[in-house]
């Protein structure tokens, strides 16, 4: 098992974001984590990927603790977070390159790789432009680029393909599960396009309100709610009531910032 | 140490790029020049102080490190912001490294700020004694700088939003700043403010830069590089137990 979690609760003062979760991910699995806003999707991976302390519970990644194996833990793997982590201020391709020295990327492979990537998202003639010229697509596809430049054994995607059209969701689908057959690639992946967990996913979880309602392949979830698609099985297991999603402090900094006029 | 290079790089690239951040910085530094040096130049040579402009040059050029410094290591908050700190803590590698690193670079930009400082000093009239000693100067500018931009980190890990953020610069920046003899000569003062100067890192840095300046010290160059050294290592071990246990 390459992700272990047992037990994993995460409380922000009063409110319960993670509320005893366990589960288990096999090497070489991909597994897509669906959930209505606010279920705990992103806490949960902030905790797998060692930036969160959990409130209780147990986790092991790759073999170790993201909590007192912090550096190890970060070496096994890799991530493409749900919101913006490139640097504004810099180009796309100093963004790539300052990736690819932080995880140790081979100096002889660094800008053949980089080159392939922003090829790959087609981003490769901007590559000199500071990436606040950058329209929000291009810097999602840019995140991901920046995601898939080192192969770690577990890759974590938080709704990585958020507001980008189907063609270039399917583009970056099929690199995704070619690196998995590949390299037997973990990877774990939320997303709200359910489509694209029935057709990549070896398994599904489903959260809501911070635990685990439901796991299975797409076909054992259609079967076990009796609908013909997954979305629909989707919404029959996490109900029809629209979610607010709780503000964190990240959410609450994403705000600060839209208003602006604080940066020097 | 690649990493420590390349988030050096980062941030000197960064401030290579706010060309209008650069020239916005040495309006203060300036304005503090002329009108200080000048309006108070008469009364001071009066006092039997001598010369004023003399005098001040160095701490205005302590002061433009000191805010440089300081707003580099905060800079963590607008990362943090921007989303790029998740960046730098979910890499495999040790975050003293990434801590370094950044310090390093905002250390660096210090130090060119507080030369250009200098640089203007000399066109408006100020004169070094003996420039042999400009190394040494740089020197303690550069451990001024480091120092402060460990001080910025330290805070900025433990502060999660931009409110606190005015409250810093009022109350500890500013007093840092006035409270540090860049202005005025450290002799007969109250007795709680010389305590409160002398409990001051920035005014055994302000004395250095003076004692190689213009060759005028309080405490004496090797007292100012000790207690600088000191605070150097205080603040690095705190700033890395603080960066160490940030969470995004």
């Amino acid at each position: 098992m390459i992700i272990e979690v047992k037990n994993l609760i995460k409380k922000f003062k009063d409110f319960t974001a993670v509320d005893n979760i366990s589960f288990t991910v096999k090497d070489g699995e991909i597994l897509a984590f669906l959930g209505p806003n606010g279920a705990g999707k992103t806490t949960t991976i902030k905790m797998l990927t060692t930036v969160l302390k959990p409130t209780s519970g147990e986790i092991k990644i790759g073999g170790y603790n993201p909590v007192t194996q912090k550096d190890k833990a970060r070496h096994s793997f890799g991530i493409v977070f749900q919101d913006s982590s490139v640097d504004d201020d810099l180009t796309a391709y100093e963004n790539m390159y300052l990736h690819a020295v932080l995880y140790g990327l081979l100096r002889s492979k660094r800008a053949e790789k980089i080159q392939q990537l922003l090829e790959f998202v087609e981003l490769w003639d901007r590559r000199r432009e500071l990436v606040k010229t950058f329209s929000g697509g291009m810097k999602r596809r840019l995140e991901i680029a920046k995601g898939l430049l080192h192969h770690p054994k577990i890759l974590f995607l938080d709704e990585p393909t958020q507001g980008l059209d189907p063609q270039t969701r399917n583009h970056i689908w099929e690199y995704i599960k070619k690196m998995n057959v590949e390299e037997k690639m973990t990877v774990f992946f939320t997303t709200h396009y359910i489509e694209e967990a029935e057709k990549v996913a070896d398994r599904v979880f489903i959260v809501d309100q911070g635990q685990i309602v439901a796991m299975g392949t797409p076909d054992e979830l259609k079967q076990q709610t009796s609908k013909d698609n997954l979305e629909d099985a989707f919404i029959e297991l996490t109900g029809h009531i629209i979610r607010d999603e709780k503000a964190d402090g990240a959410g609450f900094m994403r705000q600060a910032g839209r208003m602006g006029g604080w940066r020097r | 140490m690649e990493t420590i290079y390349i988030l050096w790089l980062r941030q000197i690239k960064k401030y290579w790029r706010s060309k209008a951040r650069i020239v916005g910085s040495l309006g203060q530094p300036l304005l503090f020049m002329i009108a200080f040096g000048f309006g108070f130049g008469e009364i001071y040579k009066k006092a039997g102080g001598g010369n004023y402009l003399e005098f001040l040059v160095p701490g205005v050029i302590a002061m433009s490190i000191l805010f440089t410094a300081v707003f580099s290591g905060l800079e963590i908050i607008w990362d943090r912001q921007f989303g790029f700190l998740k960046e730098m803590l979910v890499a495999p590698v040790s975050r003293l490294q990434i801590m370094v690193g950044r310090c390093l670079g905002g250390a660096t930009v210090a130090v060119i700020q507080g030369l250009i400082v200098l640089i203007i000093s000399l066109a408006i009239g100020f004169r070094v004694t003996n420039w042999w000693l400009v190394i040494v100067t740089l020197v303690f500018m550069f451990m001024i700088a480091f120092l402060f931009t460990l001080f910025g980190t330290a805070i900025a890990s433990v502060l999660k939003d931009v409110q606190g953020f005015q409250l810093i610069v009022n109350f500890l920046i500013m007093p840092l700043f006035f409270l540090s003899g860049a202005f005025f000569p450290l002799t007969g003062l109250p007795r709680a403010l010389s305590i409160t100067v002398q409990a001051n890192p920035l005014s055994y840095g302000v004395d250095a830069l003076r004692g190689t300046l213009i060759g005028l010290t309080q405490f004496g160059l090797m007292t100012d590089f000790l207690v600088l050294l000191g605070v150097i290592i205080l603040l690095l071990t705190a700033a890395s137990y603080l960066f160490s246990r940030i969470e995004a």
